[in-house]
């Protein structure tokens, strides 16, 4: 018996969707079984690798087989869903999806900033949407998309915020690197000058770069003490 | 031209004035930010970020500014620093490259103008990615999942286990009835029989009602003297005897399950709480 065959039976029968782990247990009991024979056994020490994979090569065998449905992995749980093209006739028989309302568009682009570049301070963000994210945080926090994950190790150790399990969830990615254009965005842009942006007397925290290249310290110091405009260096803040 | 520029997002939520503005609504765009407003003058101008000029990008957002404090709407402070940073901007374009204040400490590199179009840039990306988020989020209300109805092949309809003979019961009772054993083993009391066989029928057809199936031993869990364990003894073989129950037993030596018989009537279950 191949084992993605195995693994789409399971999912298929699932209550609930079934990570890697889970069906590696019950990949496991199976073979704990008495009567299990032989083949049942051998896959009793499947490692994660070979499940994934088995997982990936059934998903893509499904999407070419083009169905009205599709193995999906969420938040590192497999699960079959239907595809979008769908929902009509789905809503029609299930009803609408209970669902929270849909995010505002300032809560979609702190919630974007803070996923392409977590962990991050609250001070970081605002300092890309050049606006305050107090109201905005606060809901995210609320809806539970996004949390605290630990400090920084800046003066003031501000707090630093990434997104949950929910947030996946919410948005159907399989992990953090299934994100749109995740390489472009969280890449820090090469191309920005040494900018004294610790000069900023109301940012309690440095930037990302700042954070990678402890080199920049000195030069930082020095802008910093210029007392050149707080405006030049960072406008928006 | 008519636009409605909206401070920072806290006051999209808190802000009075939106509710004020509300019929205006159809004329507004919202800017969710002072970057927000110098994408879409960008935008206006058709011109990539790289090679926009910001002097005239300076005059255009202070002609915003103007035009919003004429409709009465409050400018946040971010609006203020951004102008201030544009005009700053300007002023240095007033002048020739090489009569410009070179301000010390500043470096080639640390130009004003470049800061900000990094900051565009920065920005902008950042607001494709929502837009993509919010198509990744509407896609999500279209995706339903396949939640298989609760498979009956559970505990109830398991293939049935080997039969359960007689002595497997005694043997099963002796068990419970050790426990006694010791405790009574040196004197002797004679007391009133405080169980019958009938209320125990009733207390075994109610739990095993109630949970599907009961292991042997549960139902002497609560059993307090030898006398009532073989009282509910009595009443469960009576119970087998008139086919309303069924034992069975997982494996050797394992426990006894108790469950009703397939053809049991279901009209018994219910009957007084007894202790």
């Amino acid at each position: 018996m191949e084992l993605k065959s195995i693994l789409e039976s399971l999912l298929f029968s699932a209550q609930k969707p079934l990570s890697v782990k889970e069906l590696r247990e019950v990949l496991a009991n199976a073979a704990a079984a008495e009567d299990a024979e032989a083949d049942t056994r051998s896959l009793a020490k499947a490692k994660e690798g070979e499940v994934t994979a088995a997982l990936e090569q059934l998903a893509r065998e499904h999407e070419a087989a083009a169905r009205s449905y599709r193995l999906a992995c969420v938040a590192g749980a497999w699960q079959f869903v239907t595809q979008p093209e769908f929902a009509p006739w789905l809503r029609a028989l299930v009803g609408v999806k209970a669902r929270p309302p849909r995010l505002s568009q300032p809560a979609l682009e702190t919630l974007a900033i803070i996923a392409y570049r977590q962990p991050v301070t609250r001070a970081e963000v605002e300092q890309i949407r050049g606006v305050n994210v107090d109201g905005v945080m606060q809901t995210l926090m609320e809806r539970g998309l996004v949390e605290s994950v630990g400090r920084a190790e800046v003066v003031g150790r501000p707090q630093t915020y990434g997104t949950t399990a929910l947030f996946l969830e919410y948005f159907g990615l399989r992990g953090l690197e299934d994100l749109p254009a995740a390489d472009e965005l969280r890449r820090l842009s090469i191309e920005k000058p040494p900018a004294p942006v610790t000069a900023e007397s109301g940012l309690a925290t440095t930037p990302p770069e700042q954070l990678a290249l402890e080199n920049k310290a000195g030069e930082t110091k020095a802008a910093d003490s210029s007392g050149k405009p707080a405006a030049g260096d960072s406008p928006a803040s | 031209m008519f636009q409605r520029c909206q401070a920072a997002a806290a006051a999209i939520e808190f802000s009075p004035f939106i509710r004020r503005m509300a019929e205006y609504k159809v004329h507004f765009e919202v800017f969710e930010g002072p970057l927000d407003l110098l994408l879409y003058l960008i935008k206006k101008e058709e011109v990539d970020i790289y090679e926009v000029n910001l002097t005239r990008l300076a005059t255009q957002f202070i002609e915003y500014i103007d035009l919003m404090r004429e409709f009465d709407l409050e400018v946040a402070g971010e609006f203020l620093v951004m102008a201030s940073t544009l005009m700053y901007i300007k002023s240095r374009e007033l002048l020739p490259a090489d009569q410009q204040a070179q301000i010390e400490g500043e470096e080639e590199g640390e130009d004003p103008r470049w800061e900000l179009i990094r900051q565009l840039v920065e920005y902008r990306k950042f607001k494709d990615a929502a837009v993509r988020l919010q198509a990744l989020e509407a896609r999500q209300e279209e995706i339903f999942p396949r939640v298989p109805g609760r498979l009956e092949a559970g505990p109830v309809a398991e293939p049935p286990k080997p039969d359960v003979s007689i002595f497997d019961l005694l043997n099963a009772v002796n068990t419970v009835l050790q426990r006694f054993g010791r405790r009574e083993g040196a004197a002797r009391e004679i007391f009133d029989d405080k169980w019958t066989v009938s209320e125990k029928i009733e207390f075994i057809l109610q739990v095993v009602a109630g949970r599907g199936a009961v292991k042997f031993s549960e139902l002497f869990e609560t059993a307090a003297s030898r006398s009532e364990v073989v009282c509910t003894f009595l009443a469960l073989l009576e119970l087998i005897r008139l086919k309303q129950l069924v034992c069975a037993q997982g494996q050797e030596f394992g426990d006894i399950e108790i469950r009703r018989a397939p053809s049991a009537a279901p009209a018994v279950a219910a009957g007084p709480q007894l202790p």
